[in-house]
């Protein structure tokens, strides 16, 4: 008896150490810590083009997450990229006429939609739509352009 | 030149053979499980000790020092492009993808699995599955099942484990030792790695946990009842799990990217 | 009661067996009378163990009728063999207990399996059993250390926990020593006599079992070649059982294996 104790402890803590080890990998190796939950108020943003951008890429105004986002769709009547992303409760004041961007993290790092706060005195609220944006940054485009600003100076 | 291909027909059709005899063998198991688990789970639970604790050694050491290991290749890679920040991002995407479950389950094979194929074979070299047959007891569902699901419940687990110990040994040779930034380390990590990322992971370690489970107490059931015999059918577990888990990690790999 | 009823408990009717296109039995005729010792005896490769095998549904004859208590085993539902083995015990050759369980629980295995009788009965009976064999004092040890006969004797215990009808034995006195081998004959008999089980013991230790047997068989090339009391045996005129009672090295069974002509192949004239 007191070895089948020994072995169901023994089997016990490897569980739950397995557990514990799903647990780590699942919420501290992934961004779901920088998870701001479900509580928030969504708002939305049209593109031109959102280049790499993907569905949970993190919101951030100078440099802090306060969302992520939550849909890409294309809409085809006016012909551009719609994203909606949702802030936390917390970050409320955010003017209307801020600007948001598509930028890179890093060289080699994924997309994620920076905002600049504008000067407005009336803030973002559910359902706003961002007025101004700045598409993501196309490689070709940028060499292409590149290149006939060289032409240009020869 | 005649025999050689004689003997590729005869290898081919025993191939045929075994994976028939494989998969009714792993029906009769699938059949009797939820009976076992109700009345005995009492001899899963030791089975999960003998698979899953007694393969904890194991799994830490090669846990450890394959992520340090992940740790000095990926900052020697990733520097030439400048971006020894995404340190973290590559140890723990290798690992969580495909070094985690499939490093666990050949070392499980190794470990456990021949545990499992020696253990049985002897039982059957020695009487033991006869003397159940004539007790009126079913060895596949006393002594079979519980060790395959002993080795089902276990895989995952090791493979979670052997992660977070491999993260952990990337981090200390690229944080500590090779000086990325720690905060660079980790929120690279966040921002790039999904949670569908770990749970891809999780599904290729339960089906190699399947598989290897499966191939071991099938060595061992099926082997010769001599000496040499259980030493075969030992070493045929690691070669038959090592093959079929790397051939299914690319199908599986495939299935869940496309 | 049991031991008044002349009828035969198991019953081998021309019984034709082979295995890998080598013959095995053909034509084998036992019967086994309820409540005996019958002693099934022969050279070594003759199916001893394929027998016991045979009876108890483990293989099925190519032909024939095997019967046990008037029921044919071949004809048995994988549930109806596991209830007539409920009711036989087997003593394997080396015991084979099951290493990863000590001695108290590989006595109790059959009873946790097939009852759910509450734990101190299950205490009681295993006890009673151990001490029926002598080995009450290792409930506590692991298989691994056991004596052969030790082991031997507490398998004897775990075949008896169900109170079968039939024990068979399986070369019970094979490779023990004089005193582990006497407690063992001791123990078939006392069984057979105290209890009343009908034993069926397989062995080729031809003057330790027939000094308790009932009846013996002799087989040989798949059949039985004499039958009787054992002193009846011993008189018998067929030369092979002569040679097998007498333990004599030439005989009917050659002592040398079949060959090529020794002269011949020392010359190397044979083709290998």
């Amino acid at each position: 008896m007191k070895q089948t104790r020994a072995v169901e402890m023994g089997a016990g803590l490897f569980v739950l150490l397995g557990f514990g080890a799903l647990f780590f990998l699942i919420t501290q190796t992934t961004g779901l810590s920088n998870e701001i939950g479900n509580k928030g108020y969504i708002i939305s943003a049209r593109f031109e083009n959102v280049g790499d951008l993907k569905v949970r890429a993190p919101v951030t105004i100078s440099g802090v997450t306060i969302g992520r986002v939550t849909g890409i769709s294309y809409d085809p009547e006016r012909m551009n990229a719609l994203v909606k992303m949702i802030i936390a409760e917390q970050y409320k004041q955010l003017p209307d006429d801020s600007e948001a961007a598509i930028l890179t993290a890093g060289l080699i790092g994924g997309q994620y939609i920076g905002l600049t706060p504008g000067g407005s005195e009336t803030w973002l609220e559910q359902g706003s739509q961002i007025e101004f944006t700045q598409s993501a940054v196309v490689l070709e485009n940028l060499i292409g352009k590149f290149l006939s600003s060289m032409g240009g100076g020869n | 030149m005649k025999d050689w291909l004689c003997e590729i027909r005869d290898a081919m059709k025993a191939f045929v053979r075994t994976v028939g005899e494989l998969t009714l063998f792993f029906i009769n198991i699938v059949m009797y499980t939820p009976r076992t688990l109700v009345r005995r789970p009492g001899l899963v639970v030791k089975q999960v000790f003998n698979s899953g604790t007694m393969s904890m050694t194991i799994i830490l050491t090669c846990g450890l020092f394959v992520g340090m290991v992940l740790g000095l290749q990926g900052f020697d890679t990733l520097q030439r492009f400048g971006a020894e920040e995404a340190l973290g991002t590559f140890a723990t995407l290798s690992l969580v993808k495909e070094l985690g479950p499939v490093l666990t389950a050949l070392l499980f094979a190794g470990r456990a699995g021949t545990a499992l194929a020696s253990e049985i074979g002897l039982m059957r070299a020695t009487d033991q599955l006869a003397a159940m047959e004539m007790m009126a007891v079913d060895p596949v569902r006393r002594i079979v099942i519980p060790r395959f699901l002993g080795g089902v419940v276990a895989m995952p687990f090791l493979a979670a484990i052997f992660n977070m110990v491999a993260i952990f040994g990337a981090f200390i040779v690229g944080v500590t030792f090779m000086g990325v930034d720690e905060g660079a380390f980790w929120s690279q990590m966040h921002a790039n790695v999904a949670v569908a990322d770990v749970a891809q992971g999780v599904i290729k370690s339960v089906v190699f946990g399947v598989v290897a489970s499966l191939l071991a107490v099938y060595q061992g059931y099926t082997s010769v009842p001599t000496a040499e015999g259980v030493g075969r059918a030992t070493t045929r577990t690691v070669v038959t799990t090592a093959i079929t888990v790397l051939i299914l990690d690319y199908m599986l790999t495939a299935a869940l990217i496309g | 009661m049991k031991k008044d009823c002349p009828k035969s408990i198991v019953e081998i009717r021309d019984v034709v067996f082979s295995r890998d296109a080598k013959p095995i039995f053909d034509g084998l005729n036992i019967n086994i009378p309820r409540g005996k010792i019958t002693a099934v005896m022969g050279p070594s490769g003759t199916g001893k163990t394929t027998l016991l095998r045979l009876i108890t549904g483990q293989l099925t004859p190519d032909k024939g009728h095997i019967c046990v208590d008037g029921k044919d085993v071949s004809t048995m539902s994988r549930e109806q063999l596991f209830a007539m083995r409920r009711r036989m015990g087997m003593l394997f050759q080396n015991g084979a207990l099951l290493t990863d369980l000590d001695v108290f629980e590989n006595v109790a295995f059959p009873l946790r399996e097939h009852t759910d009788l509450p734990e101190k009965l299950i205490r009681h009976i295993v006890l009673t059993k151990l001490h029926a064999v002598g080995l009450r004092g290792t409930w506590r040890m692991m298989p691994s250390e056991l004596s052969g006969g030790m082991a031997r004797r507490v398998a004897l215990a775990r075949s008896m926990a169900m109170d079968p009808d039939i024990i068979i034995y399986d070369e019970p006195l094979a490779g023990l020593d004089p005193i582990s081998m006497g407690v063992i004959l001791r123990l078939i008999k006392r069984l057979n006599d105290a209890l009343g089980i009908t034993s069926i013991v397989v062995s080729h230790d031809v003057q330790e079992i027939g000094s308790i047997a009932d009846c013996s068989y002799l087989m040989a090339d798949g059949k039985v070649v004499a039958s009787g009391a054992p002193e009846e045996l011993s008189k018998d005129g067929n030369p092979i059982v002569q040679q097998f009672m007498a333990g004599m090295a030439e005989g009917p069974v050659p002592f040398h294996y079949p060959g090529p002509d020794y002269e011949e192949q020392l010359l190397g004239r044979v083709v290998e």
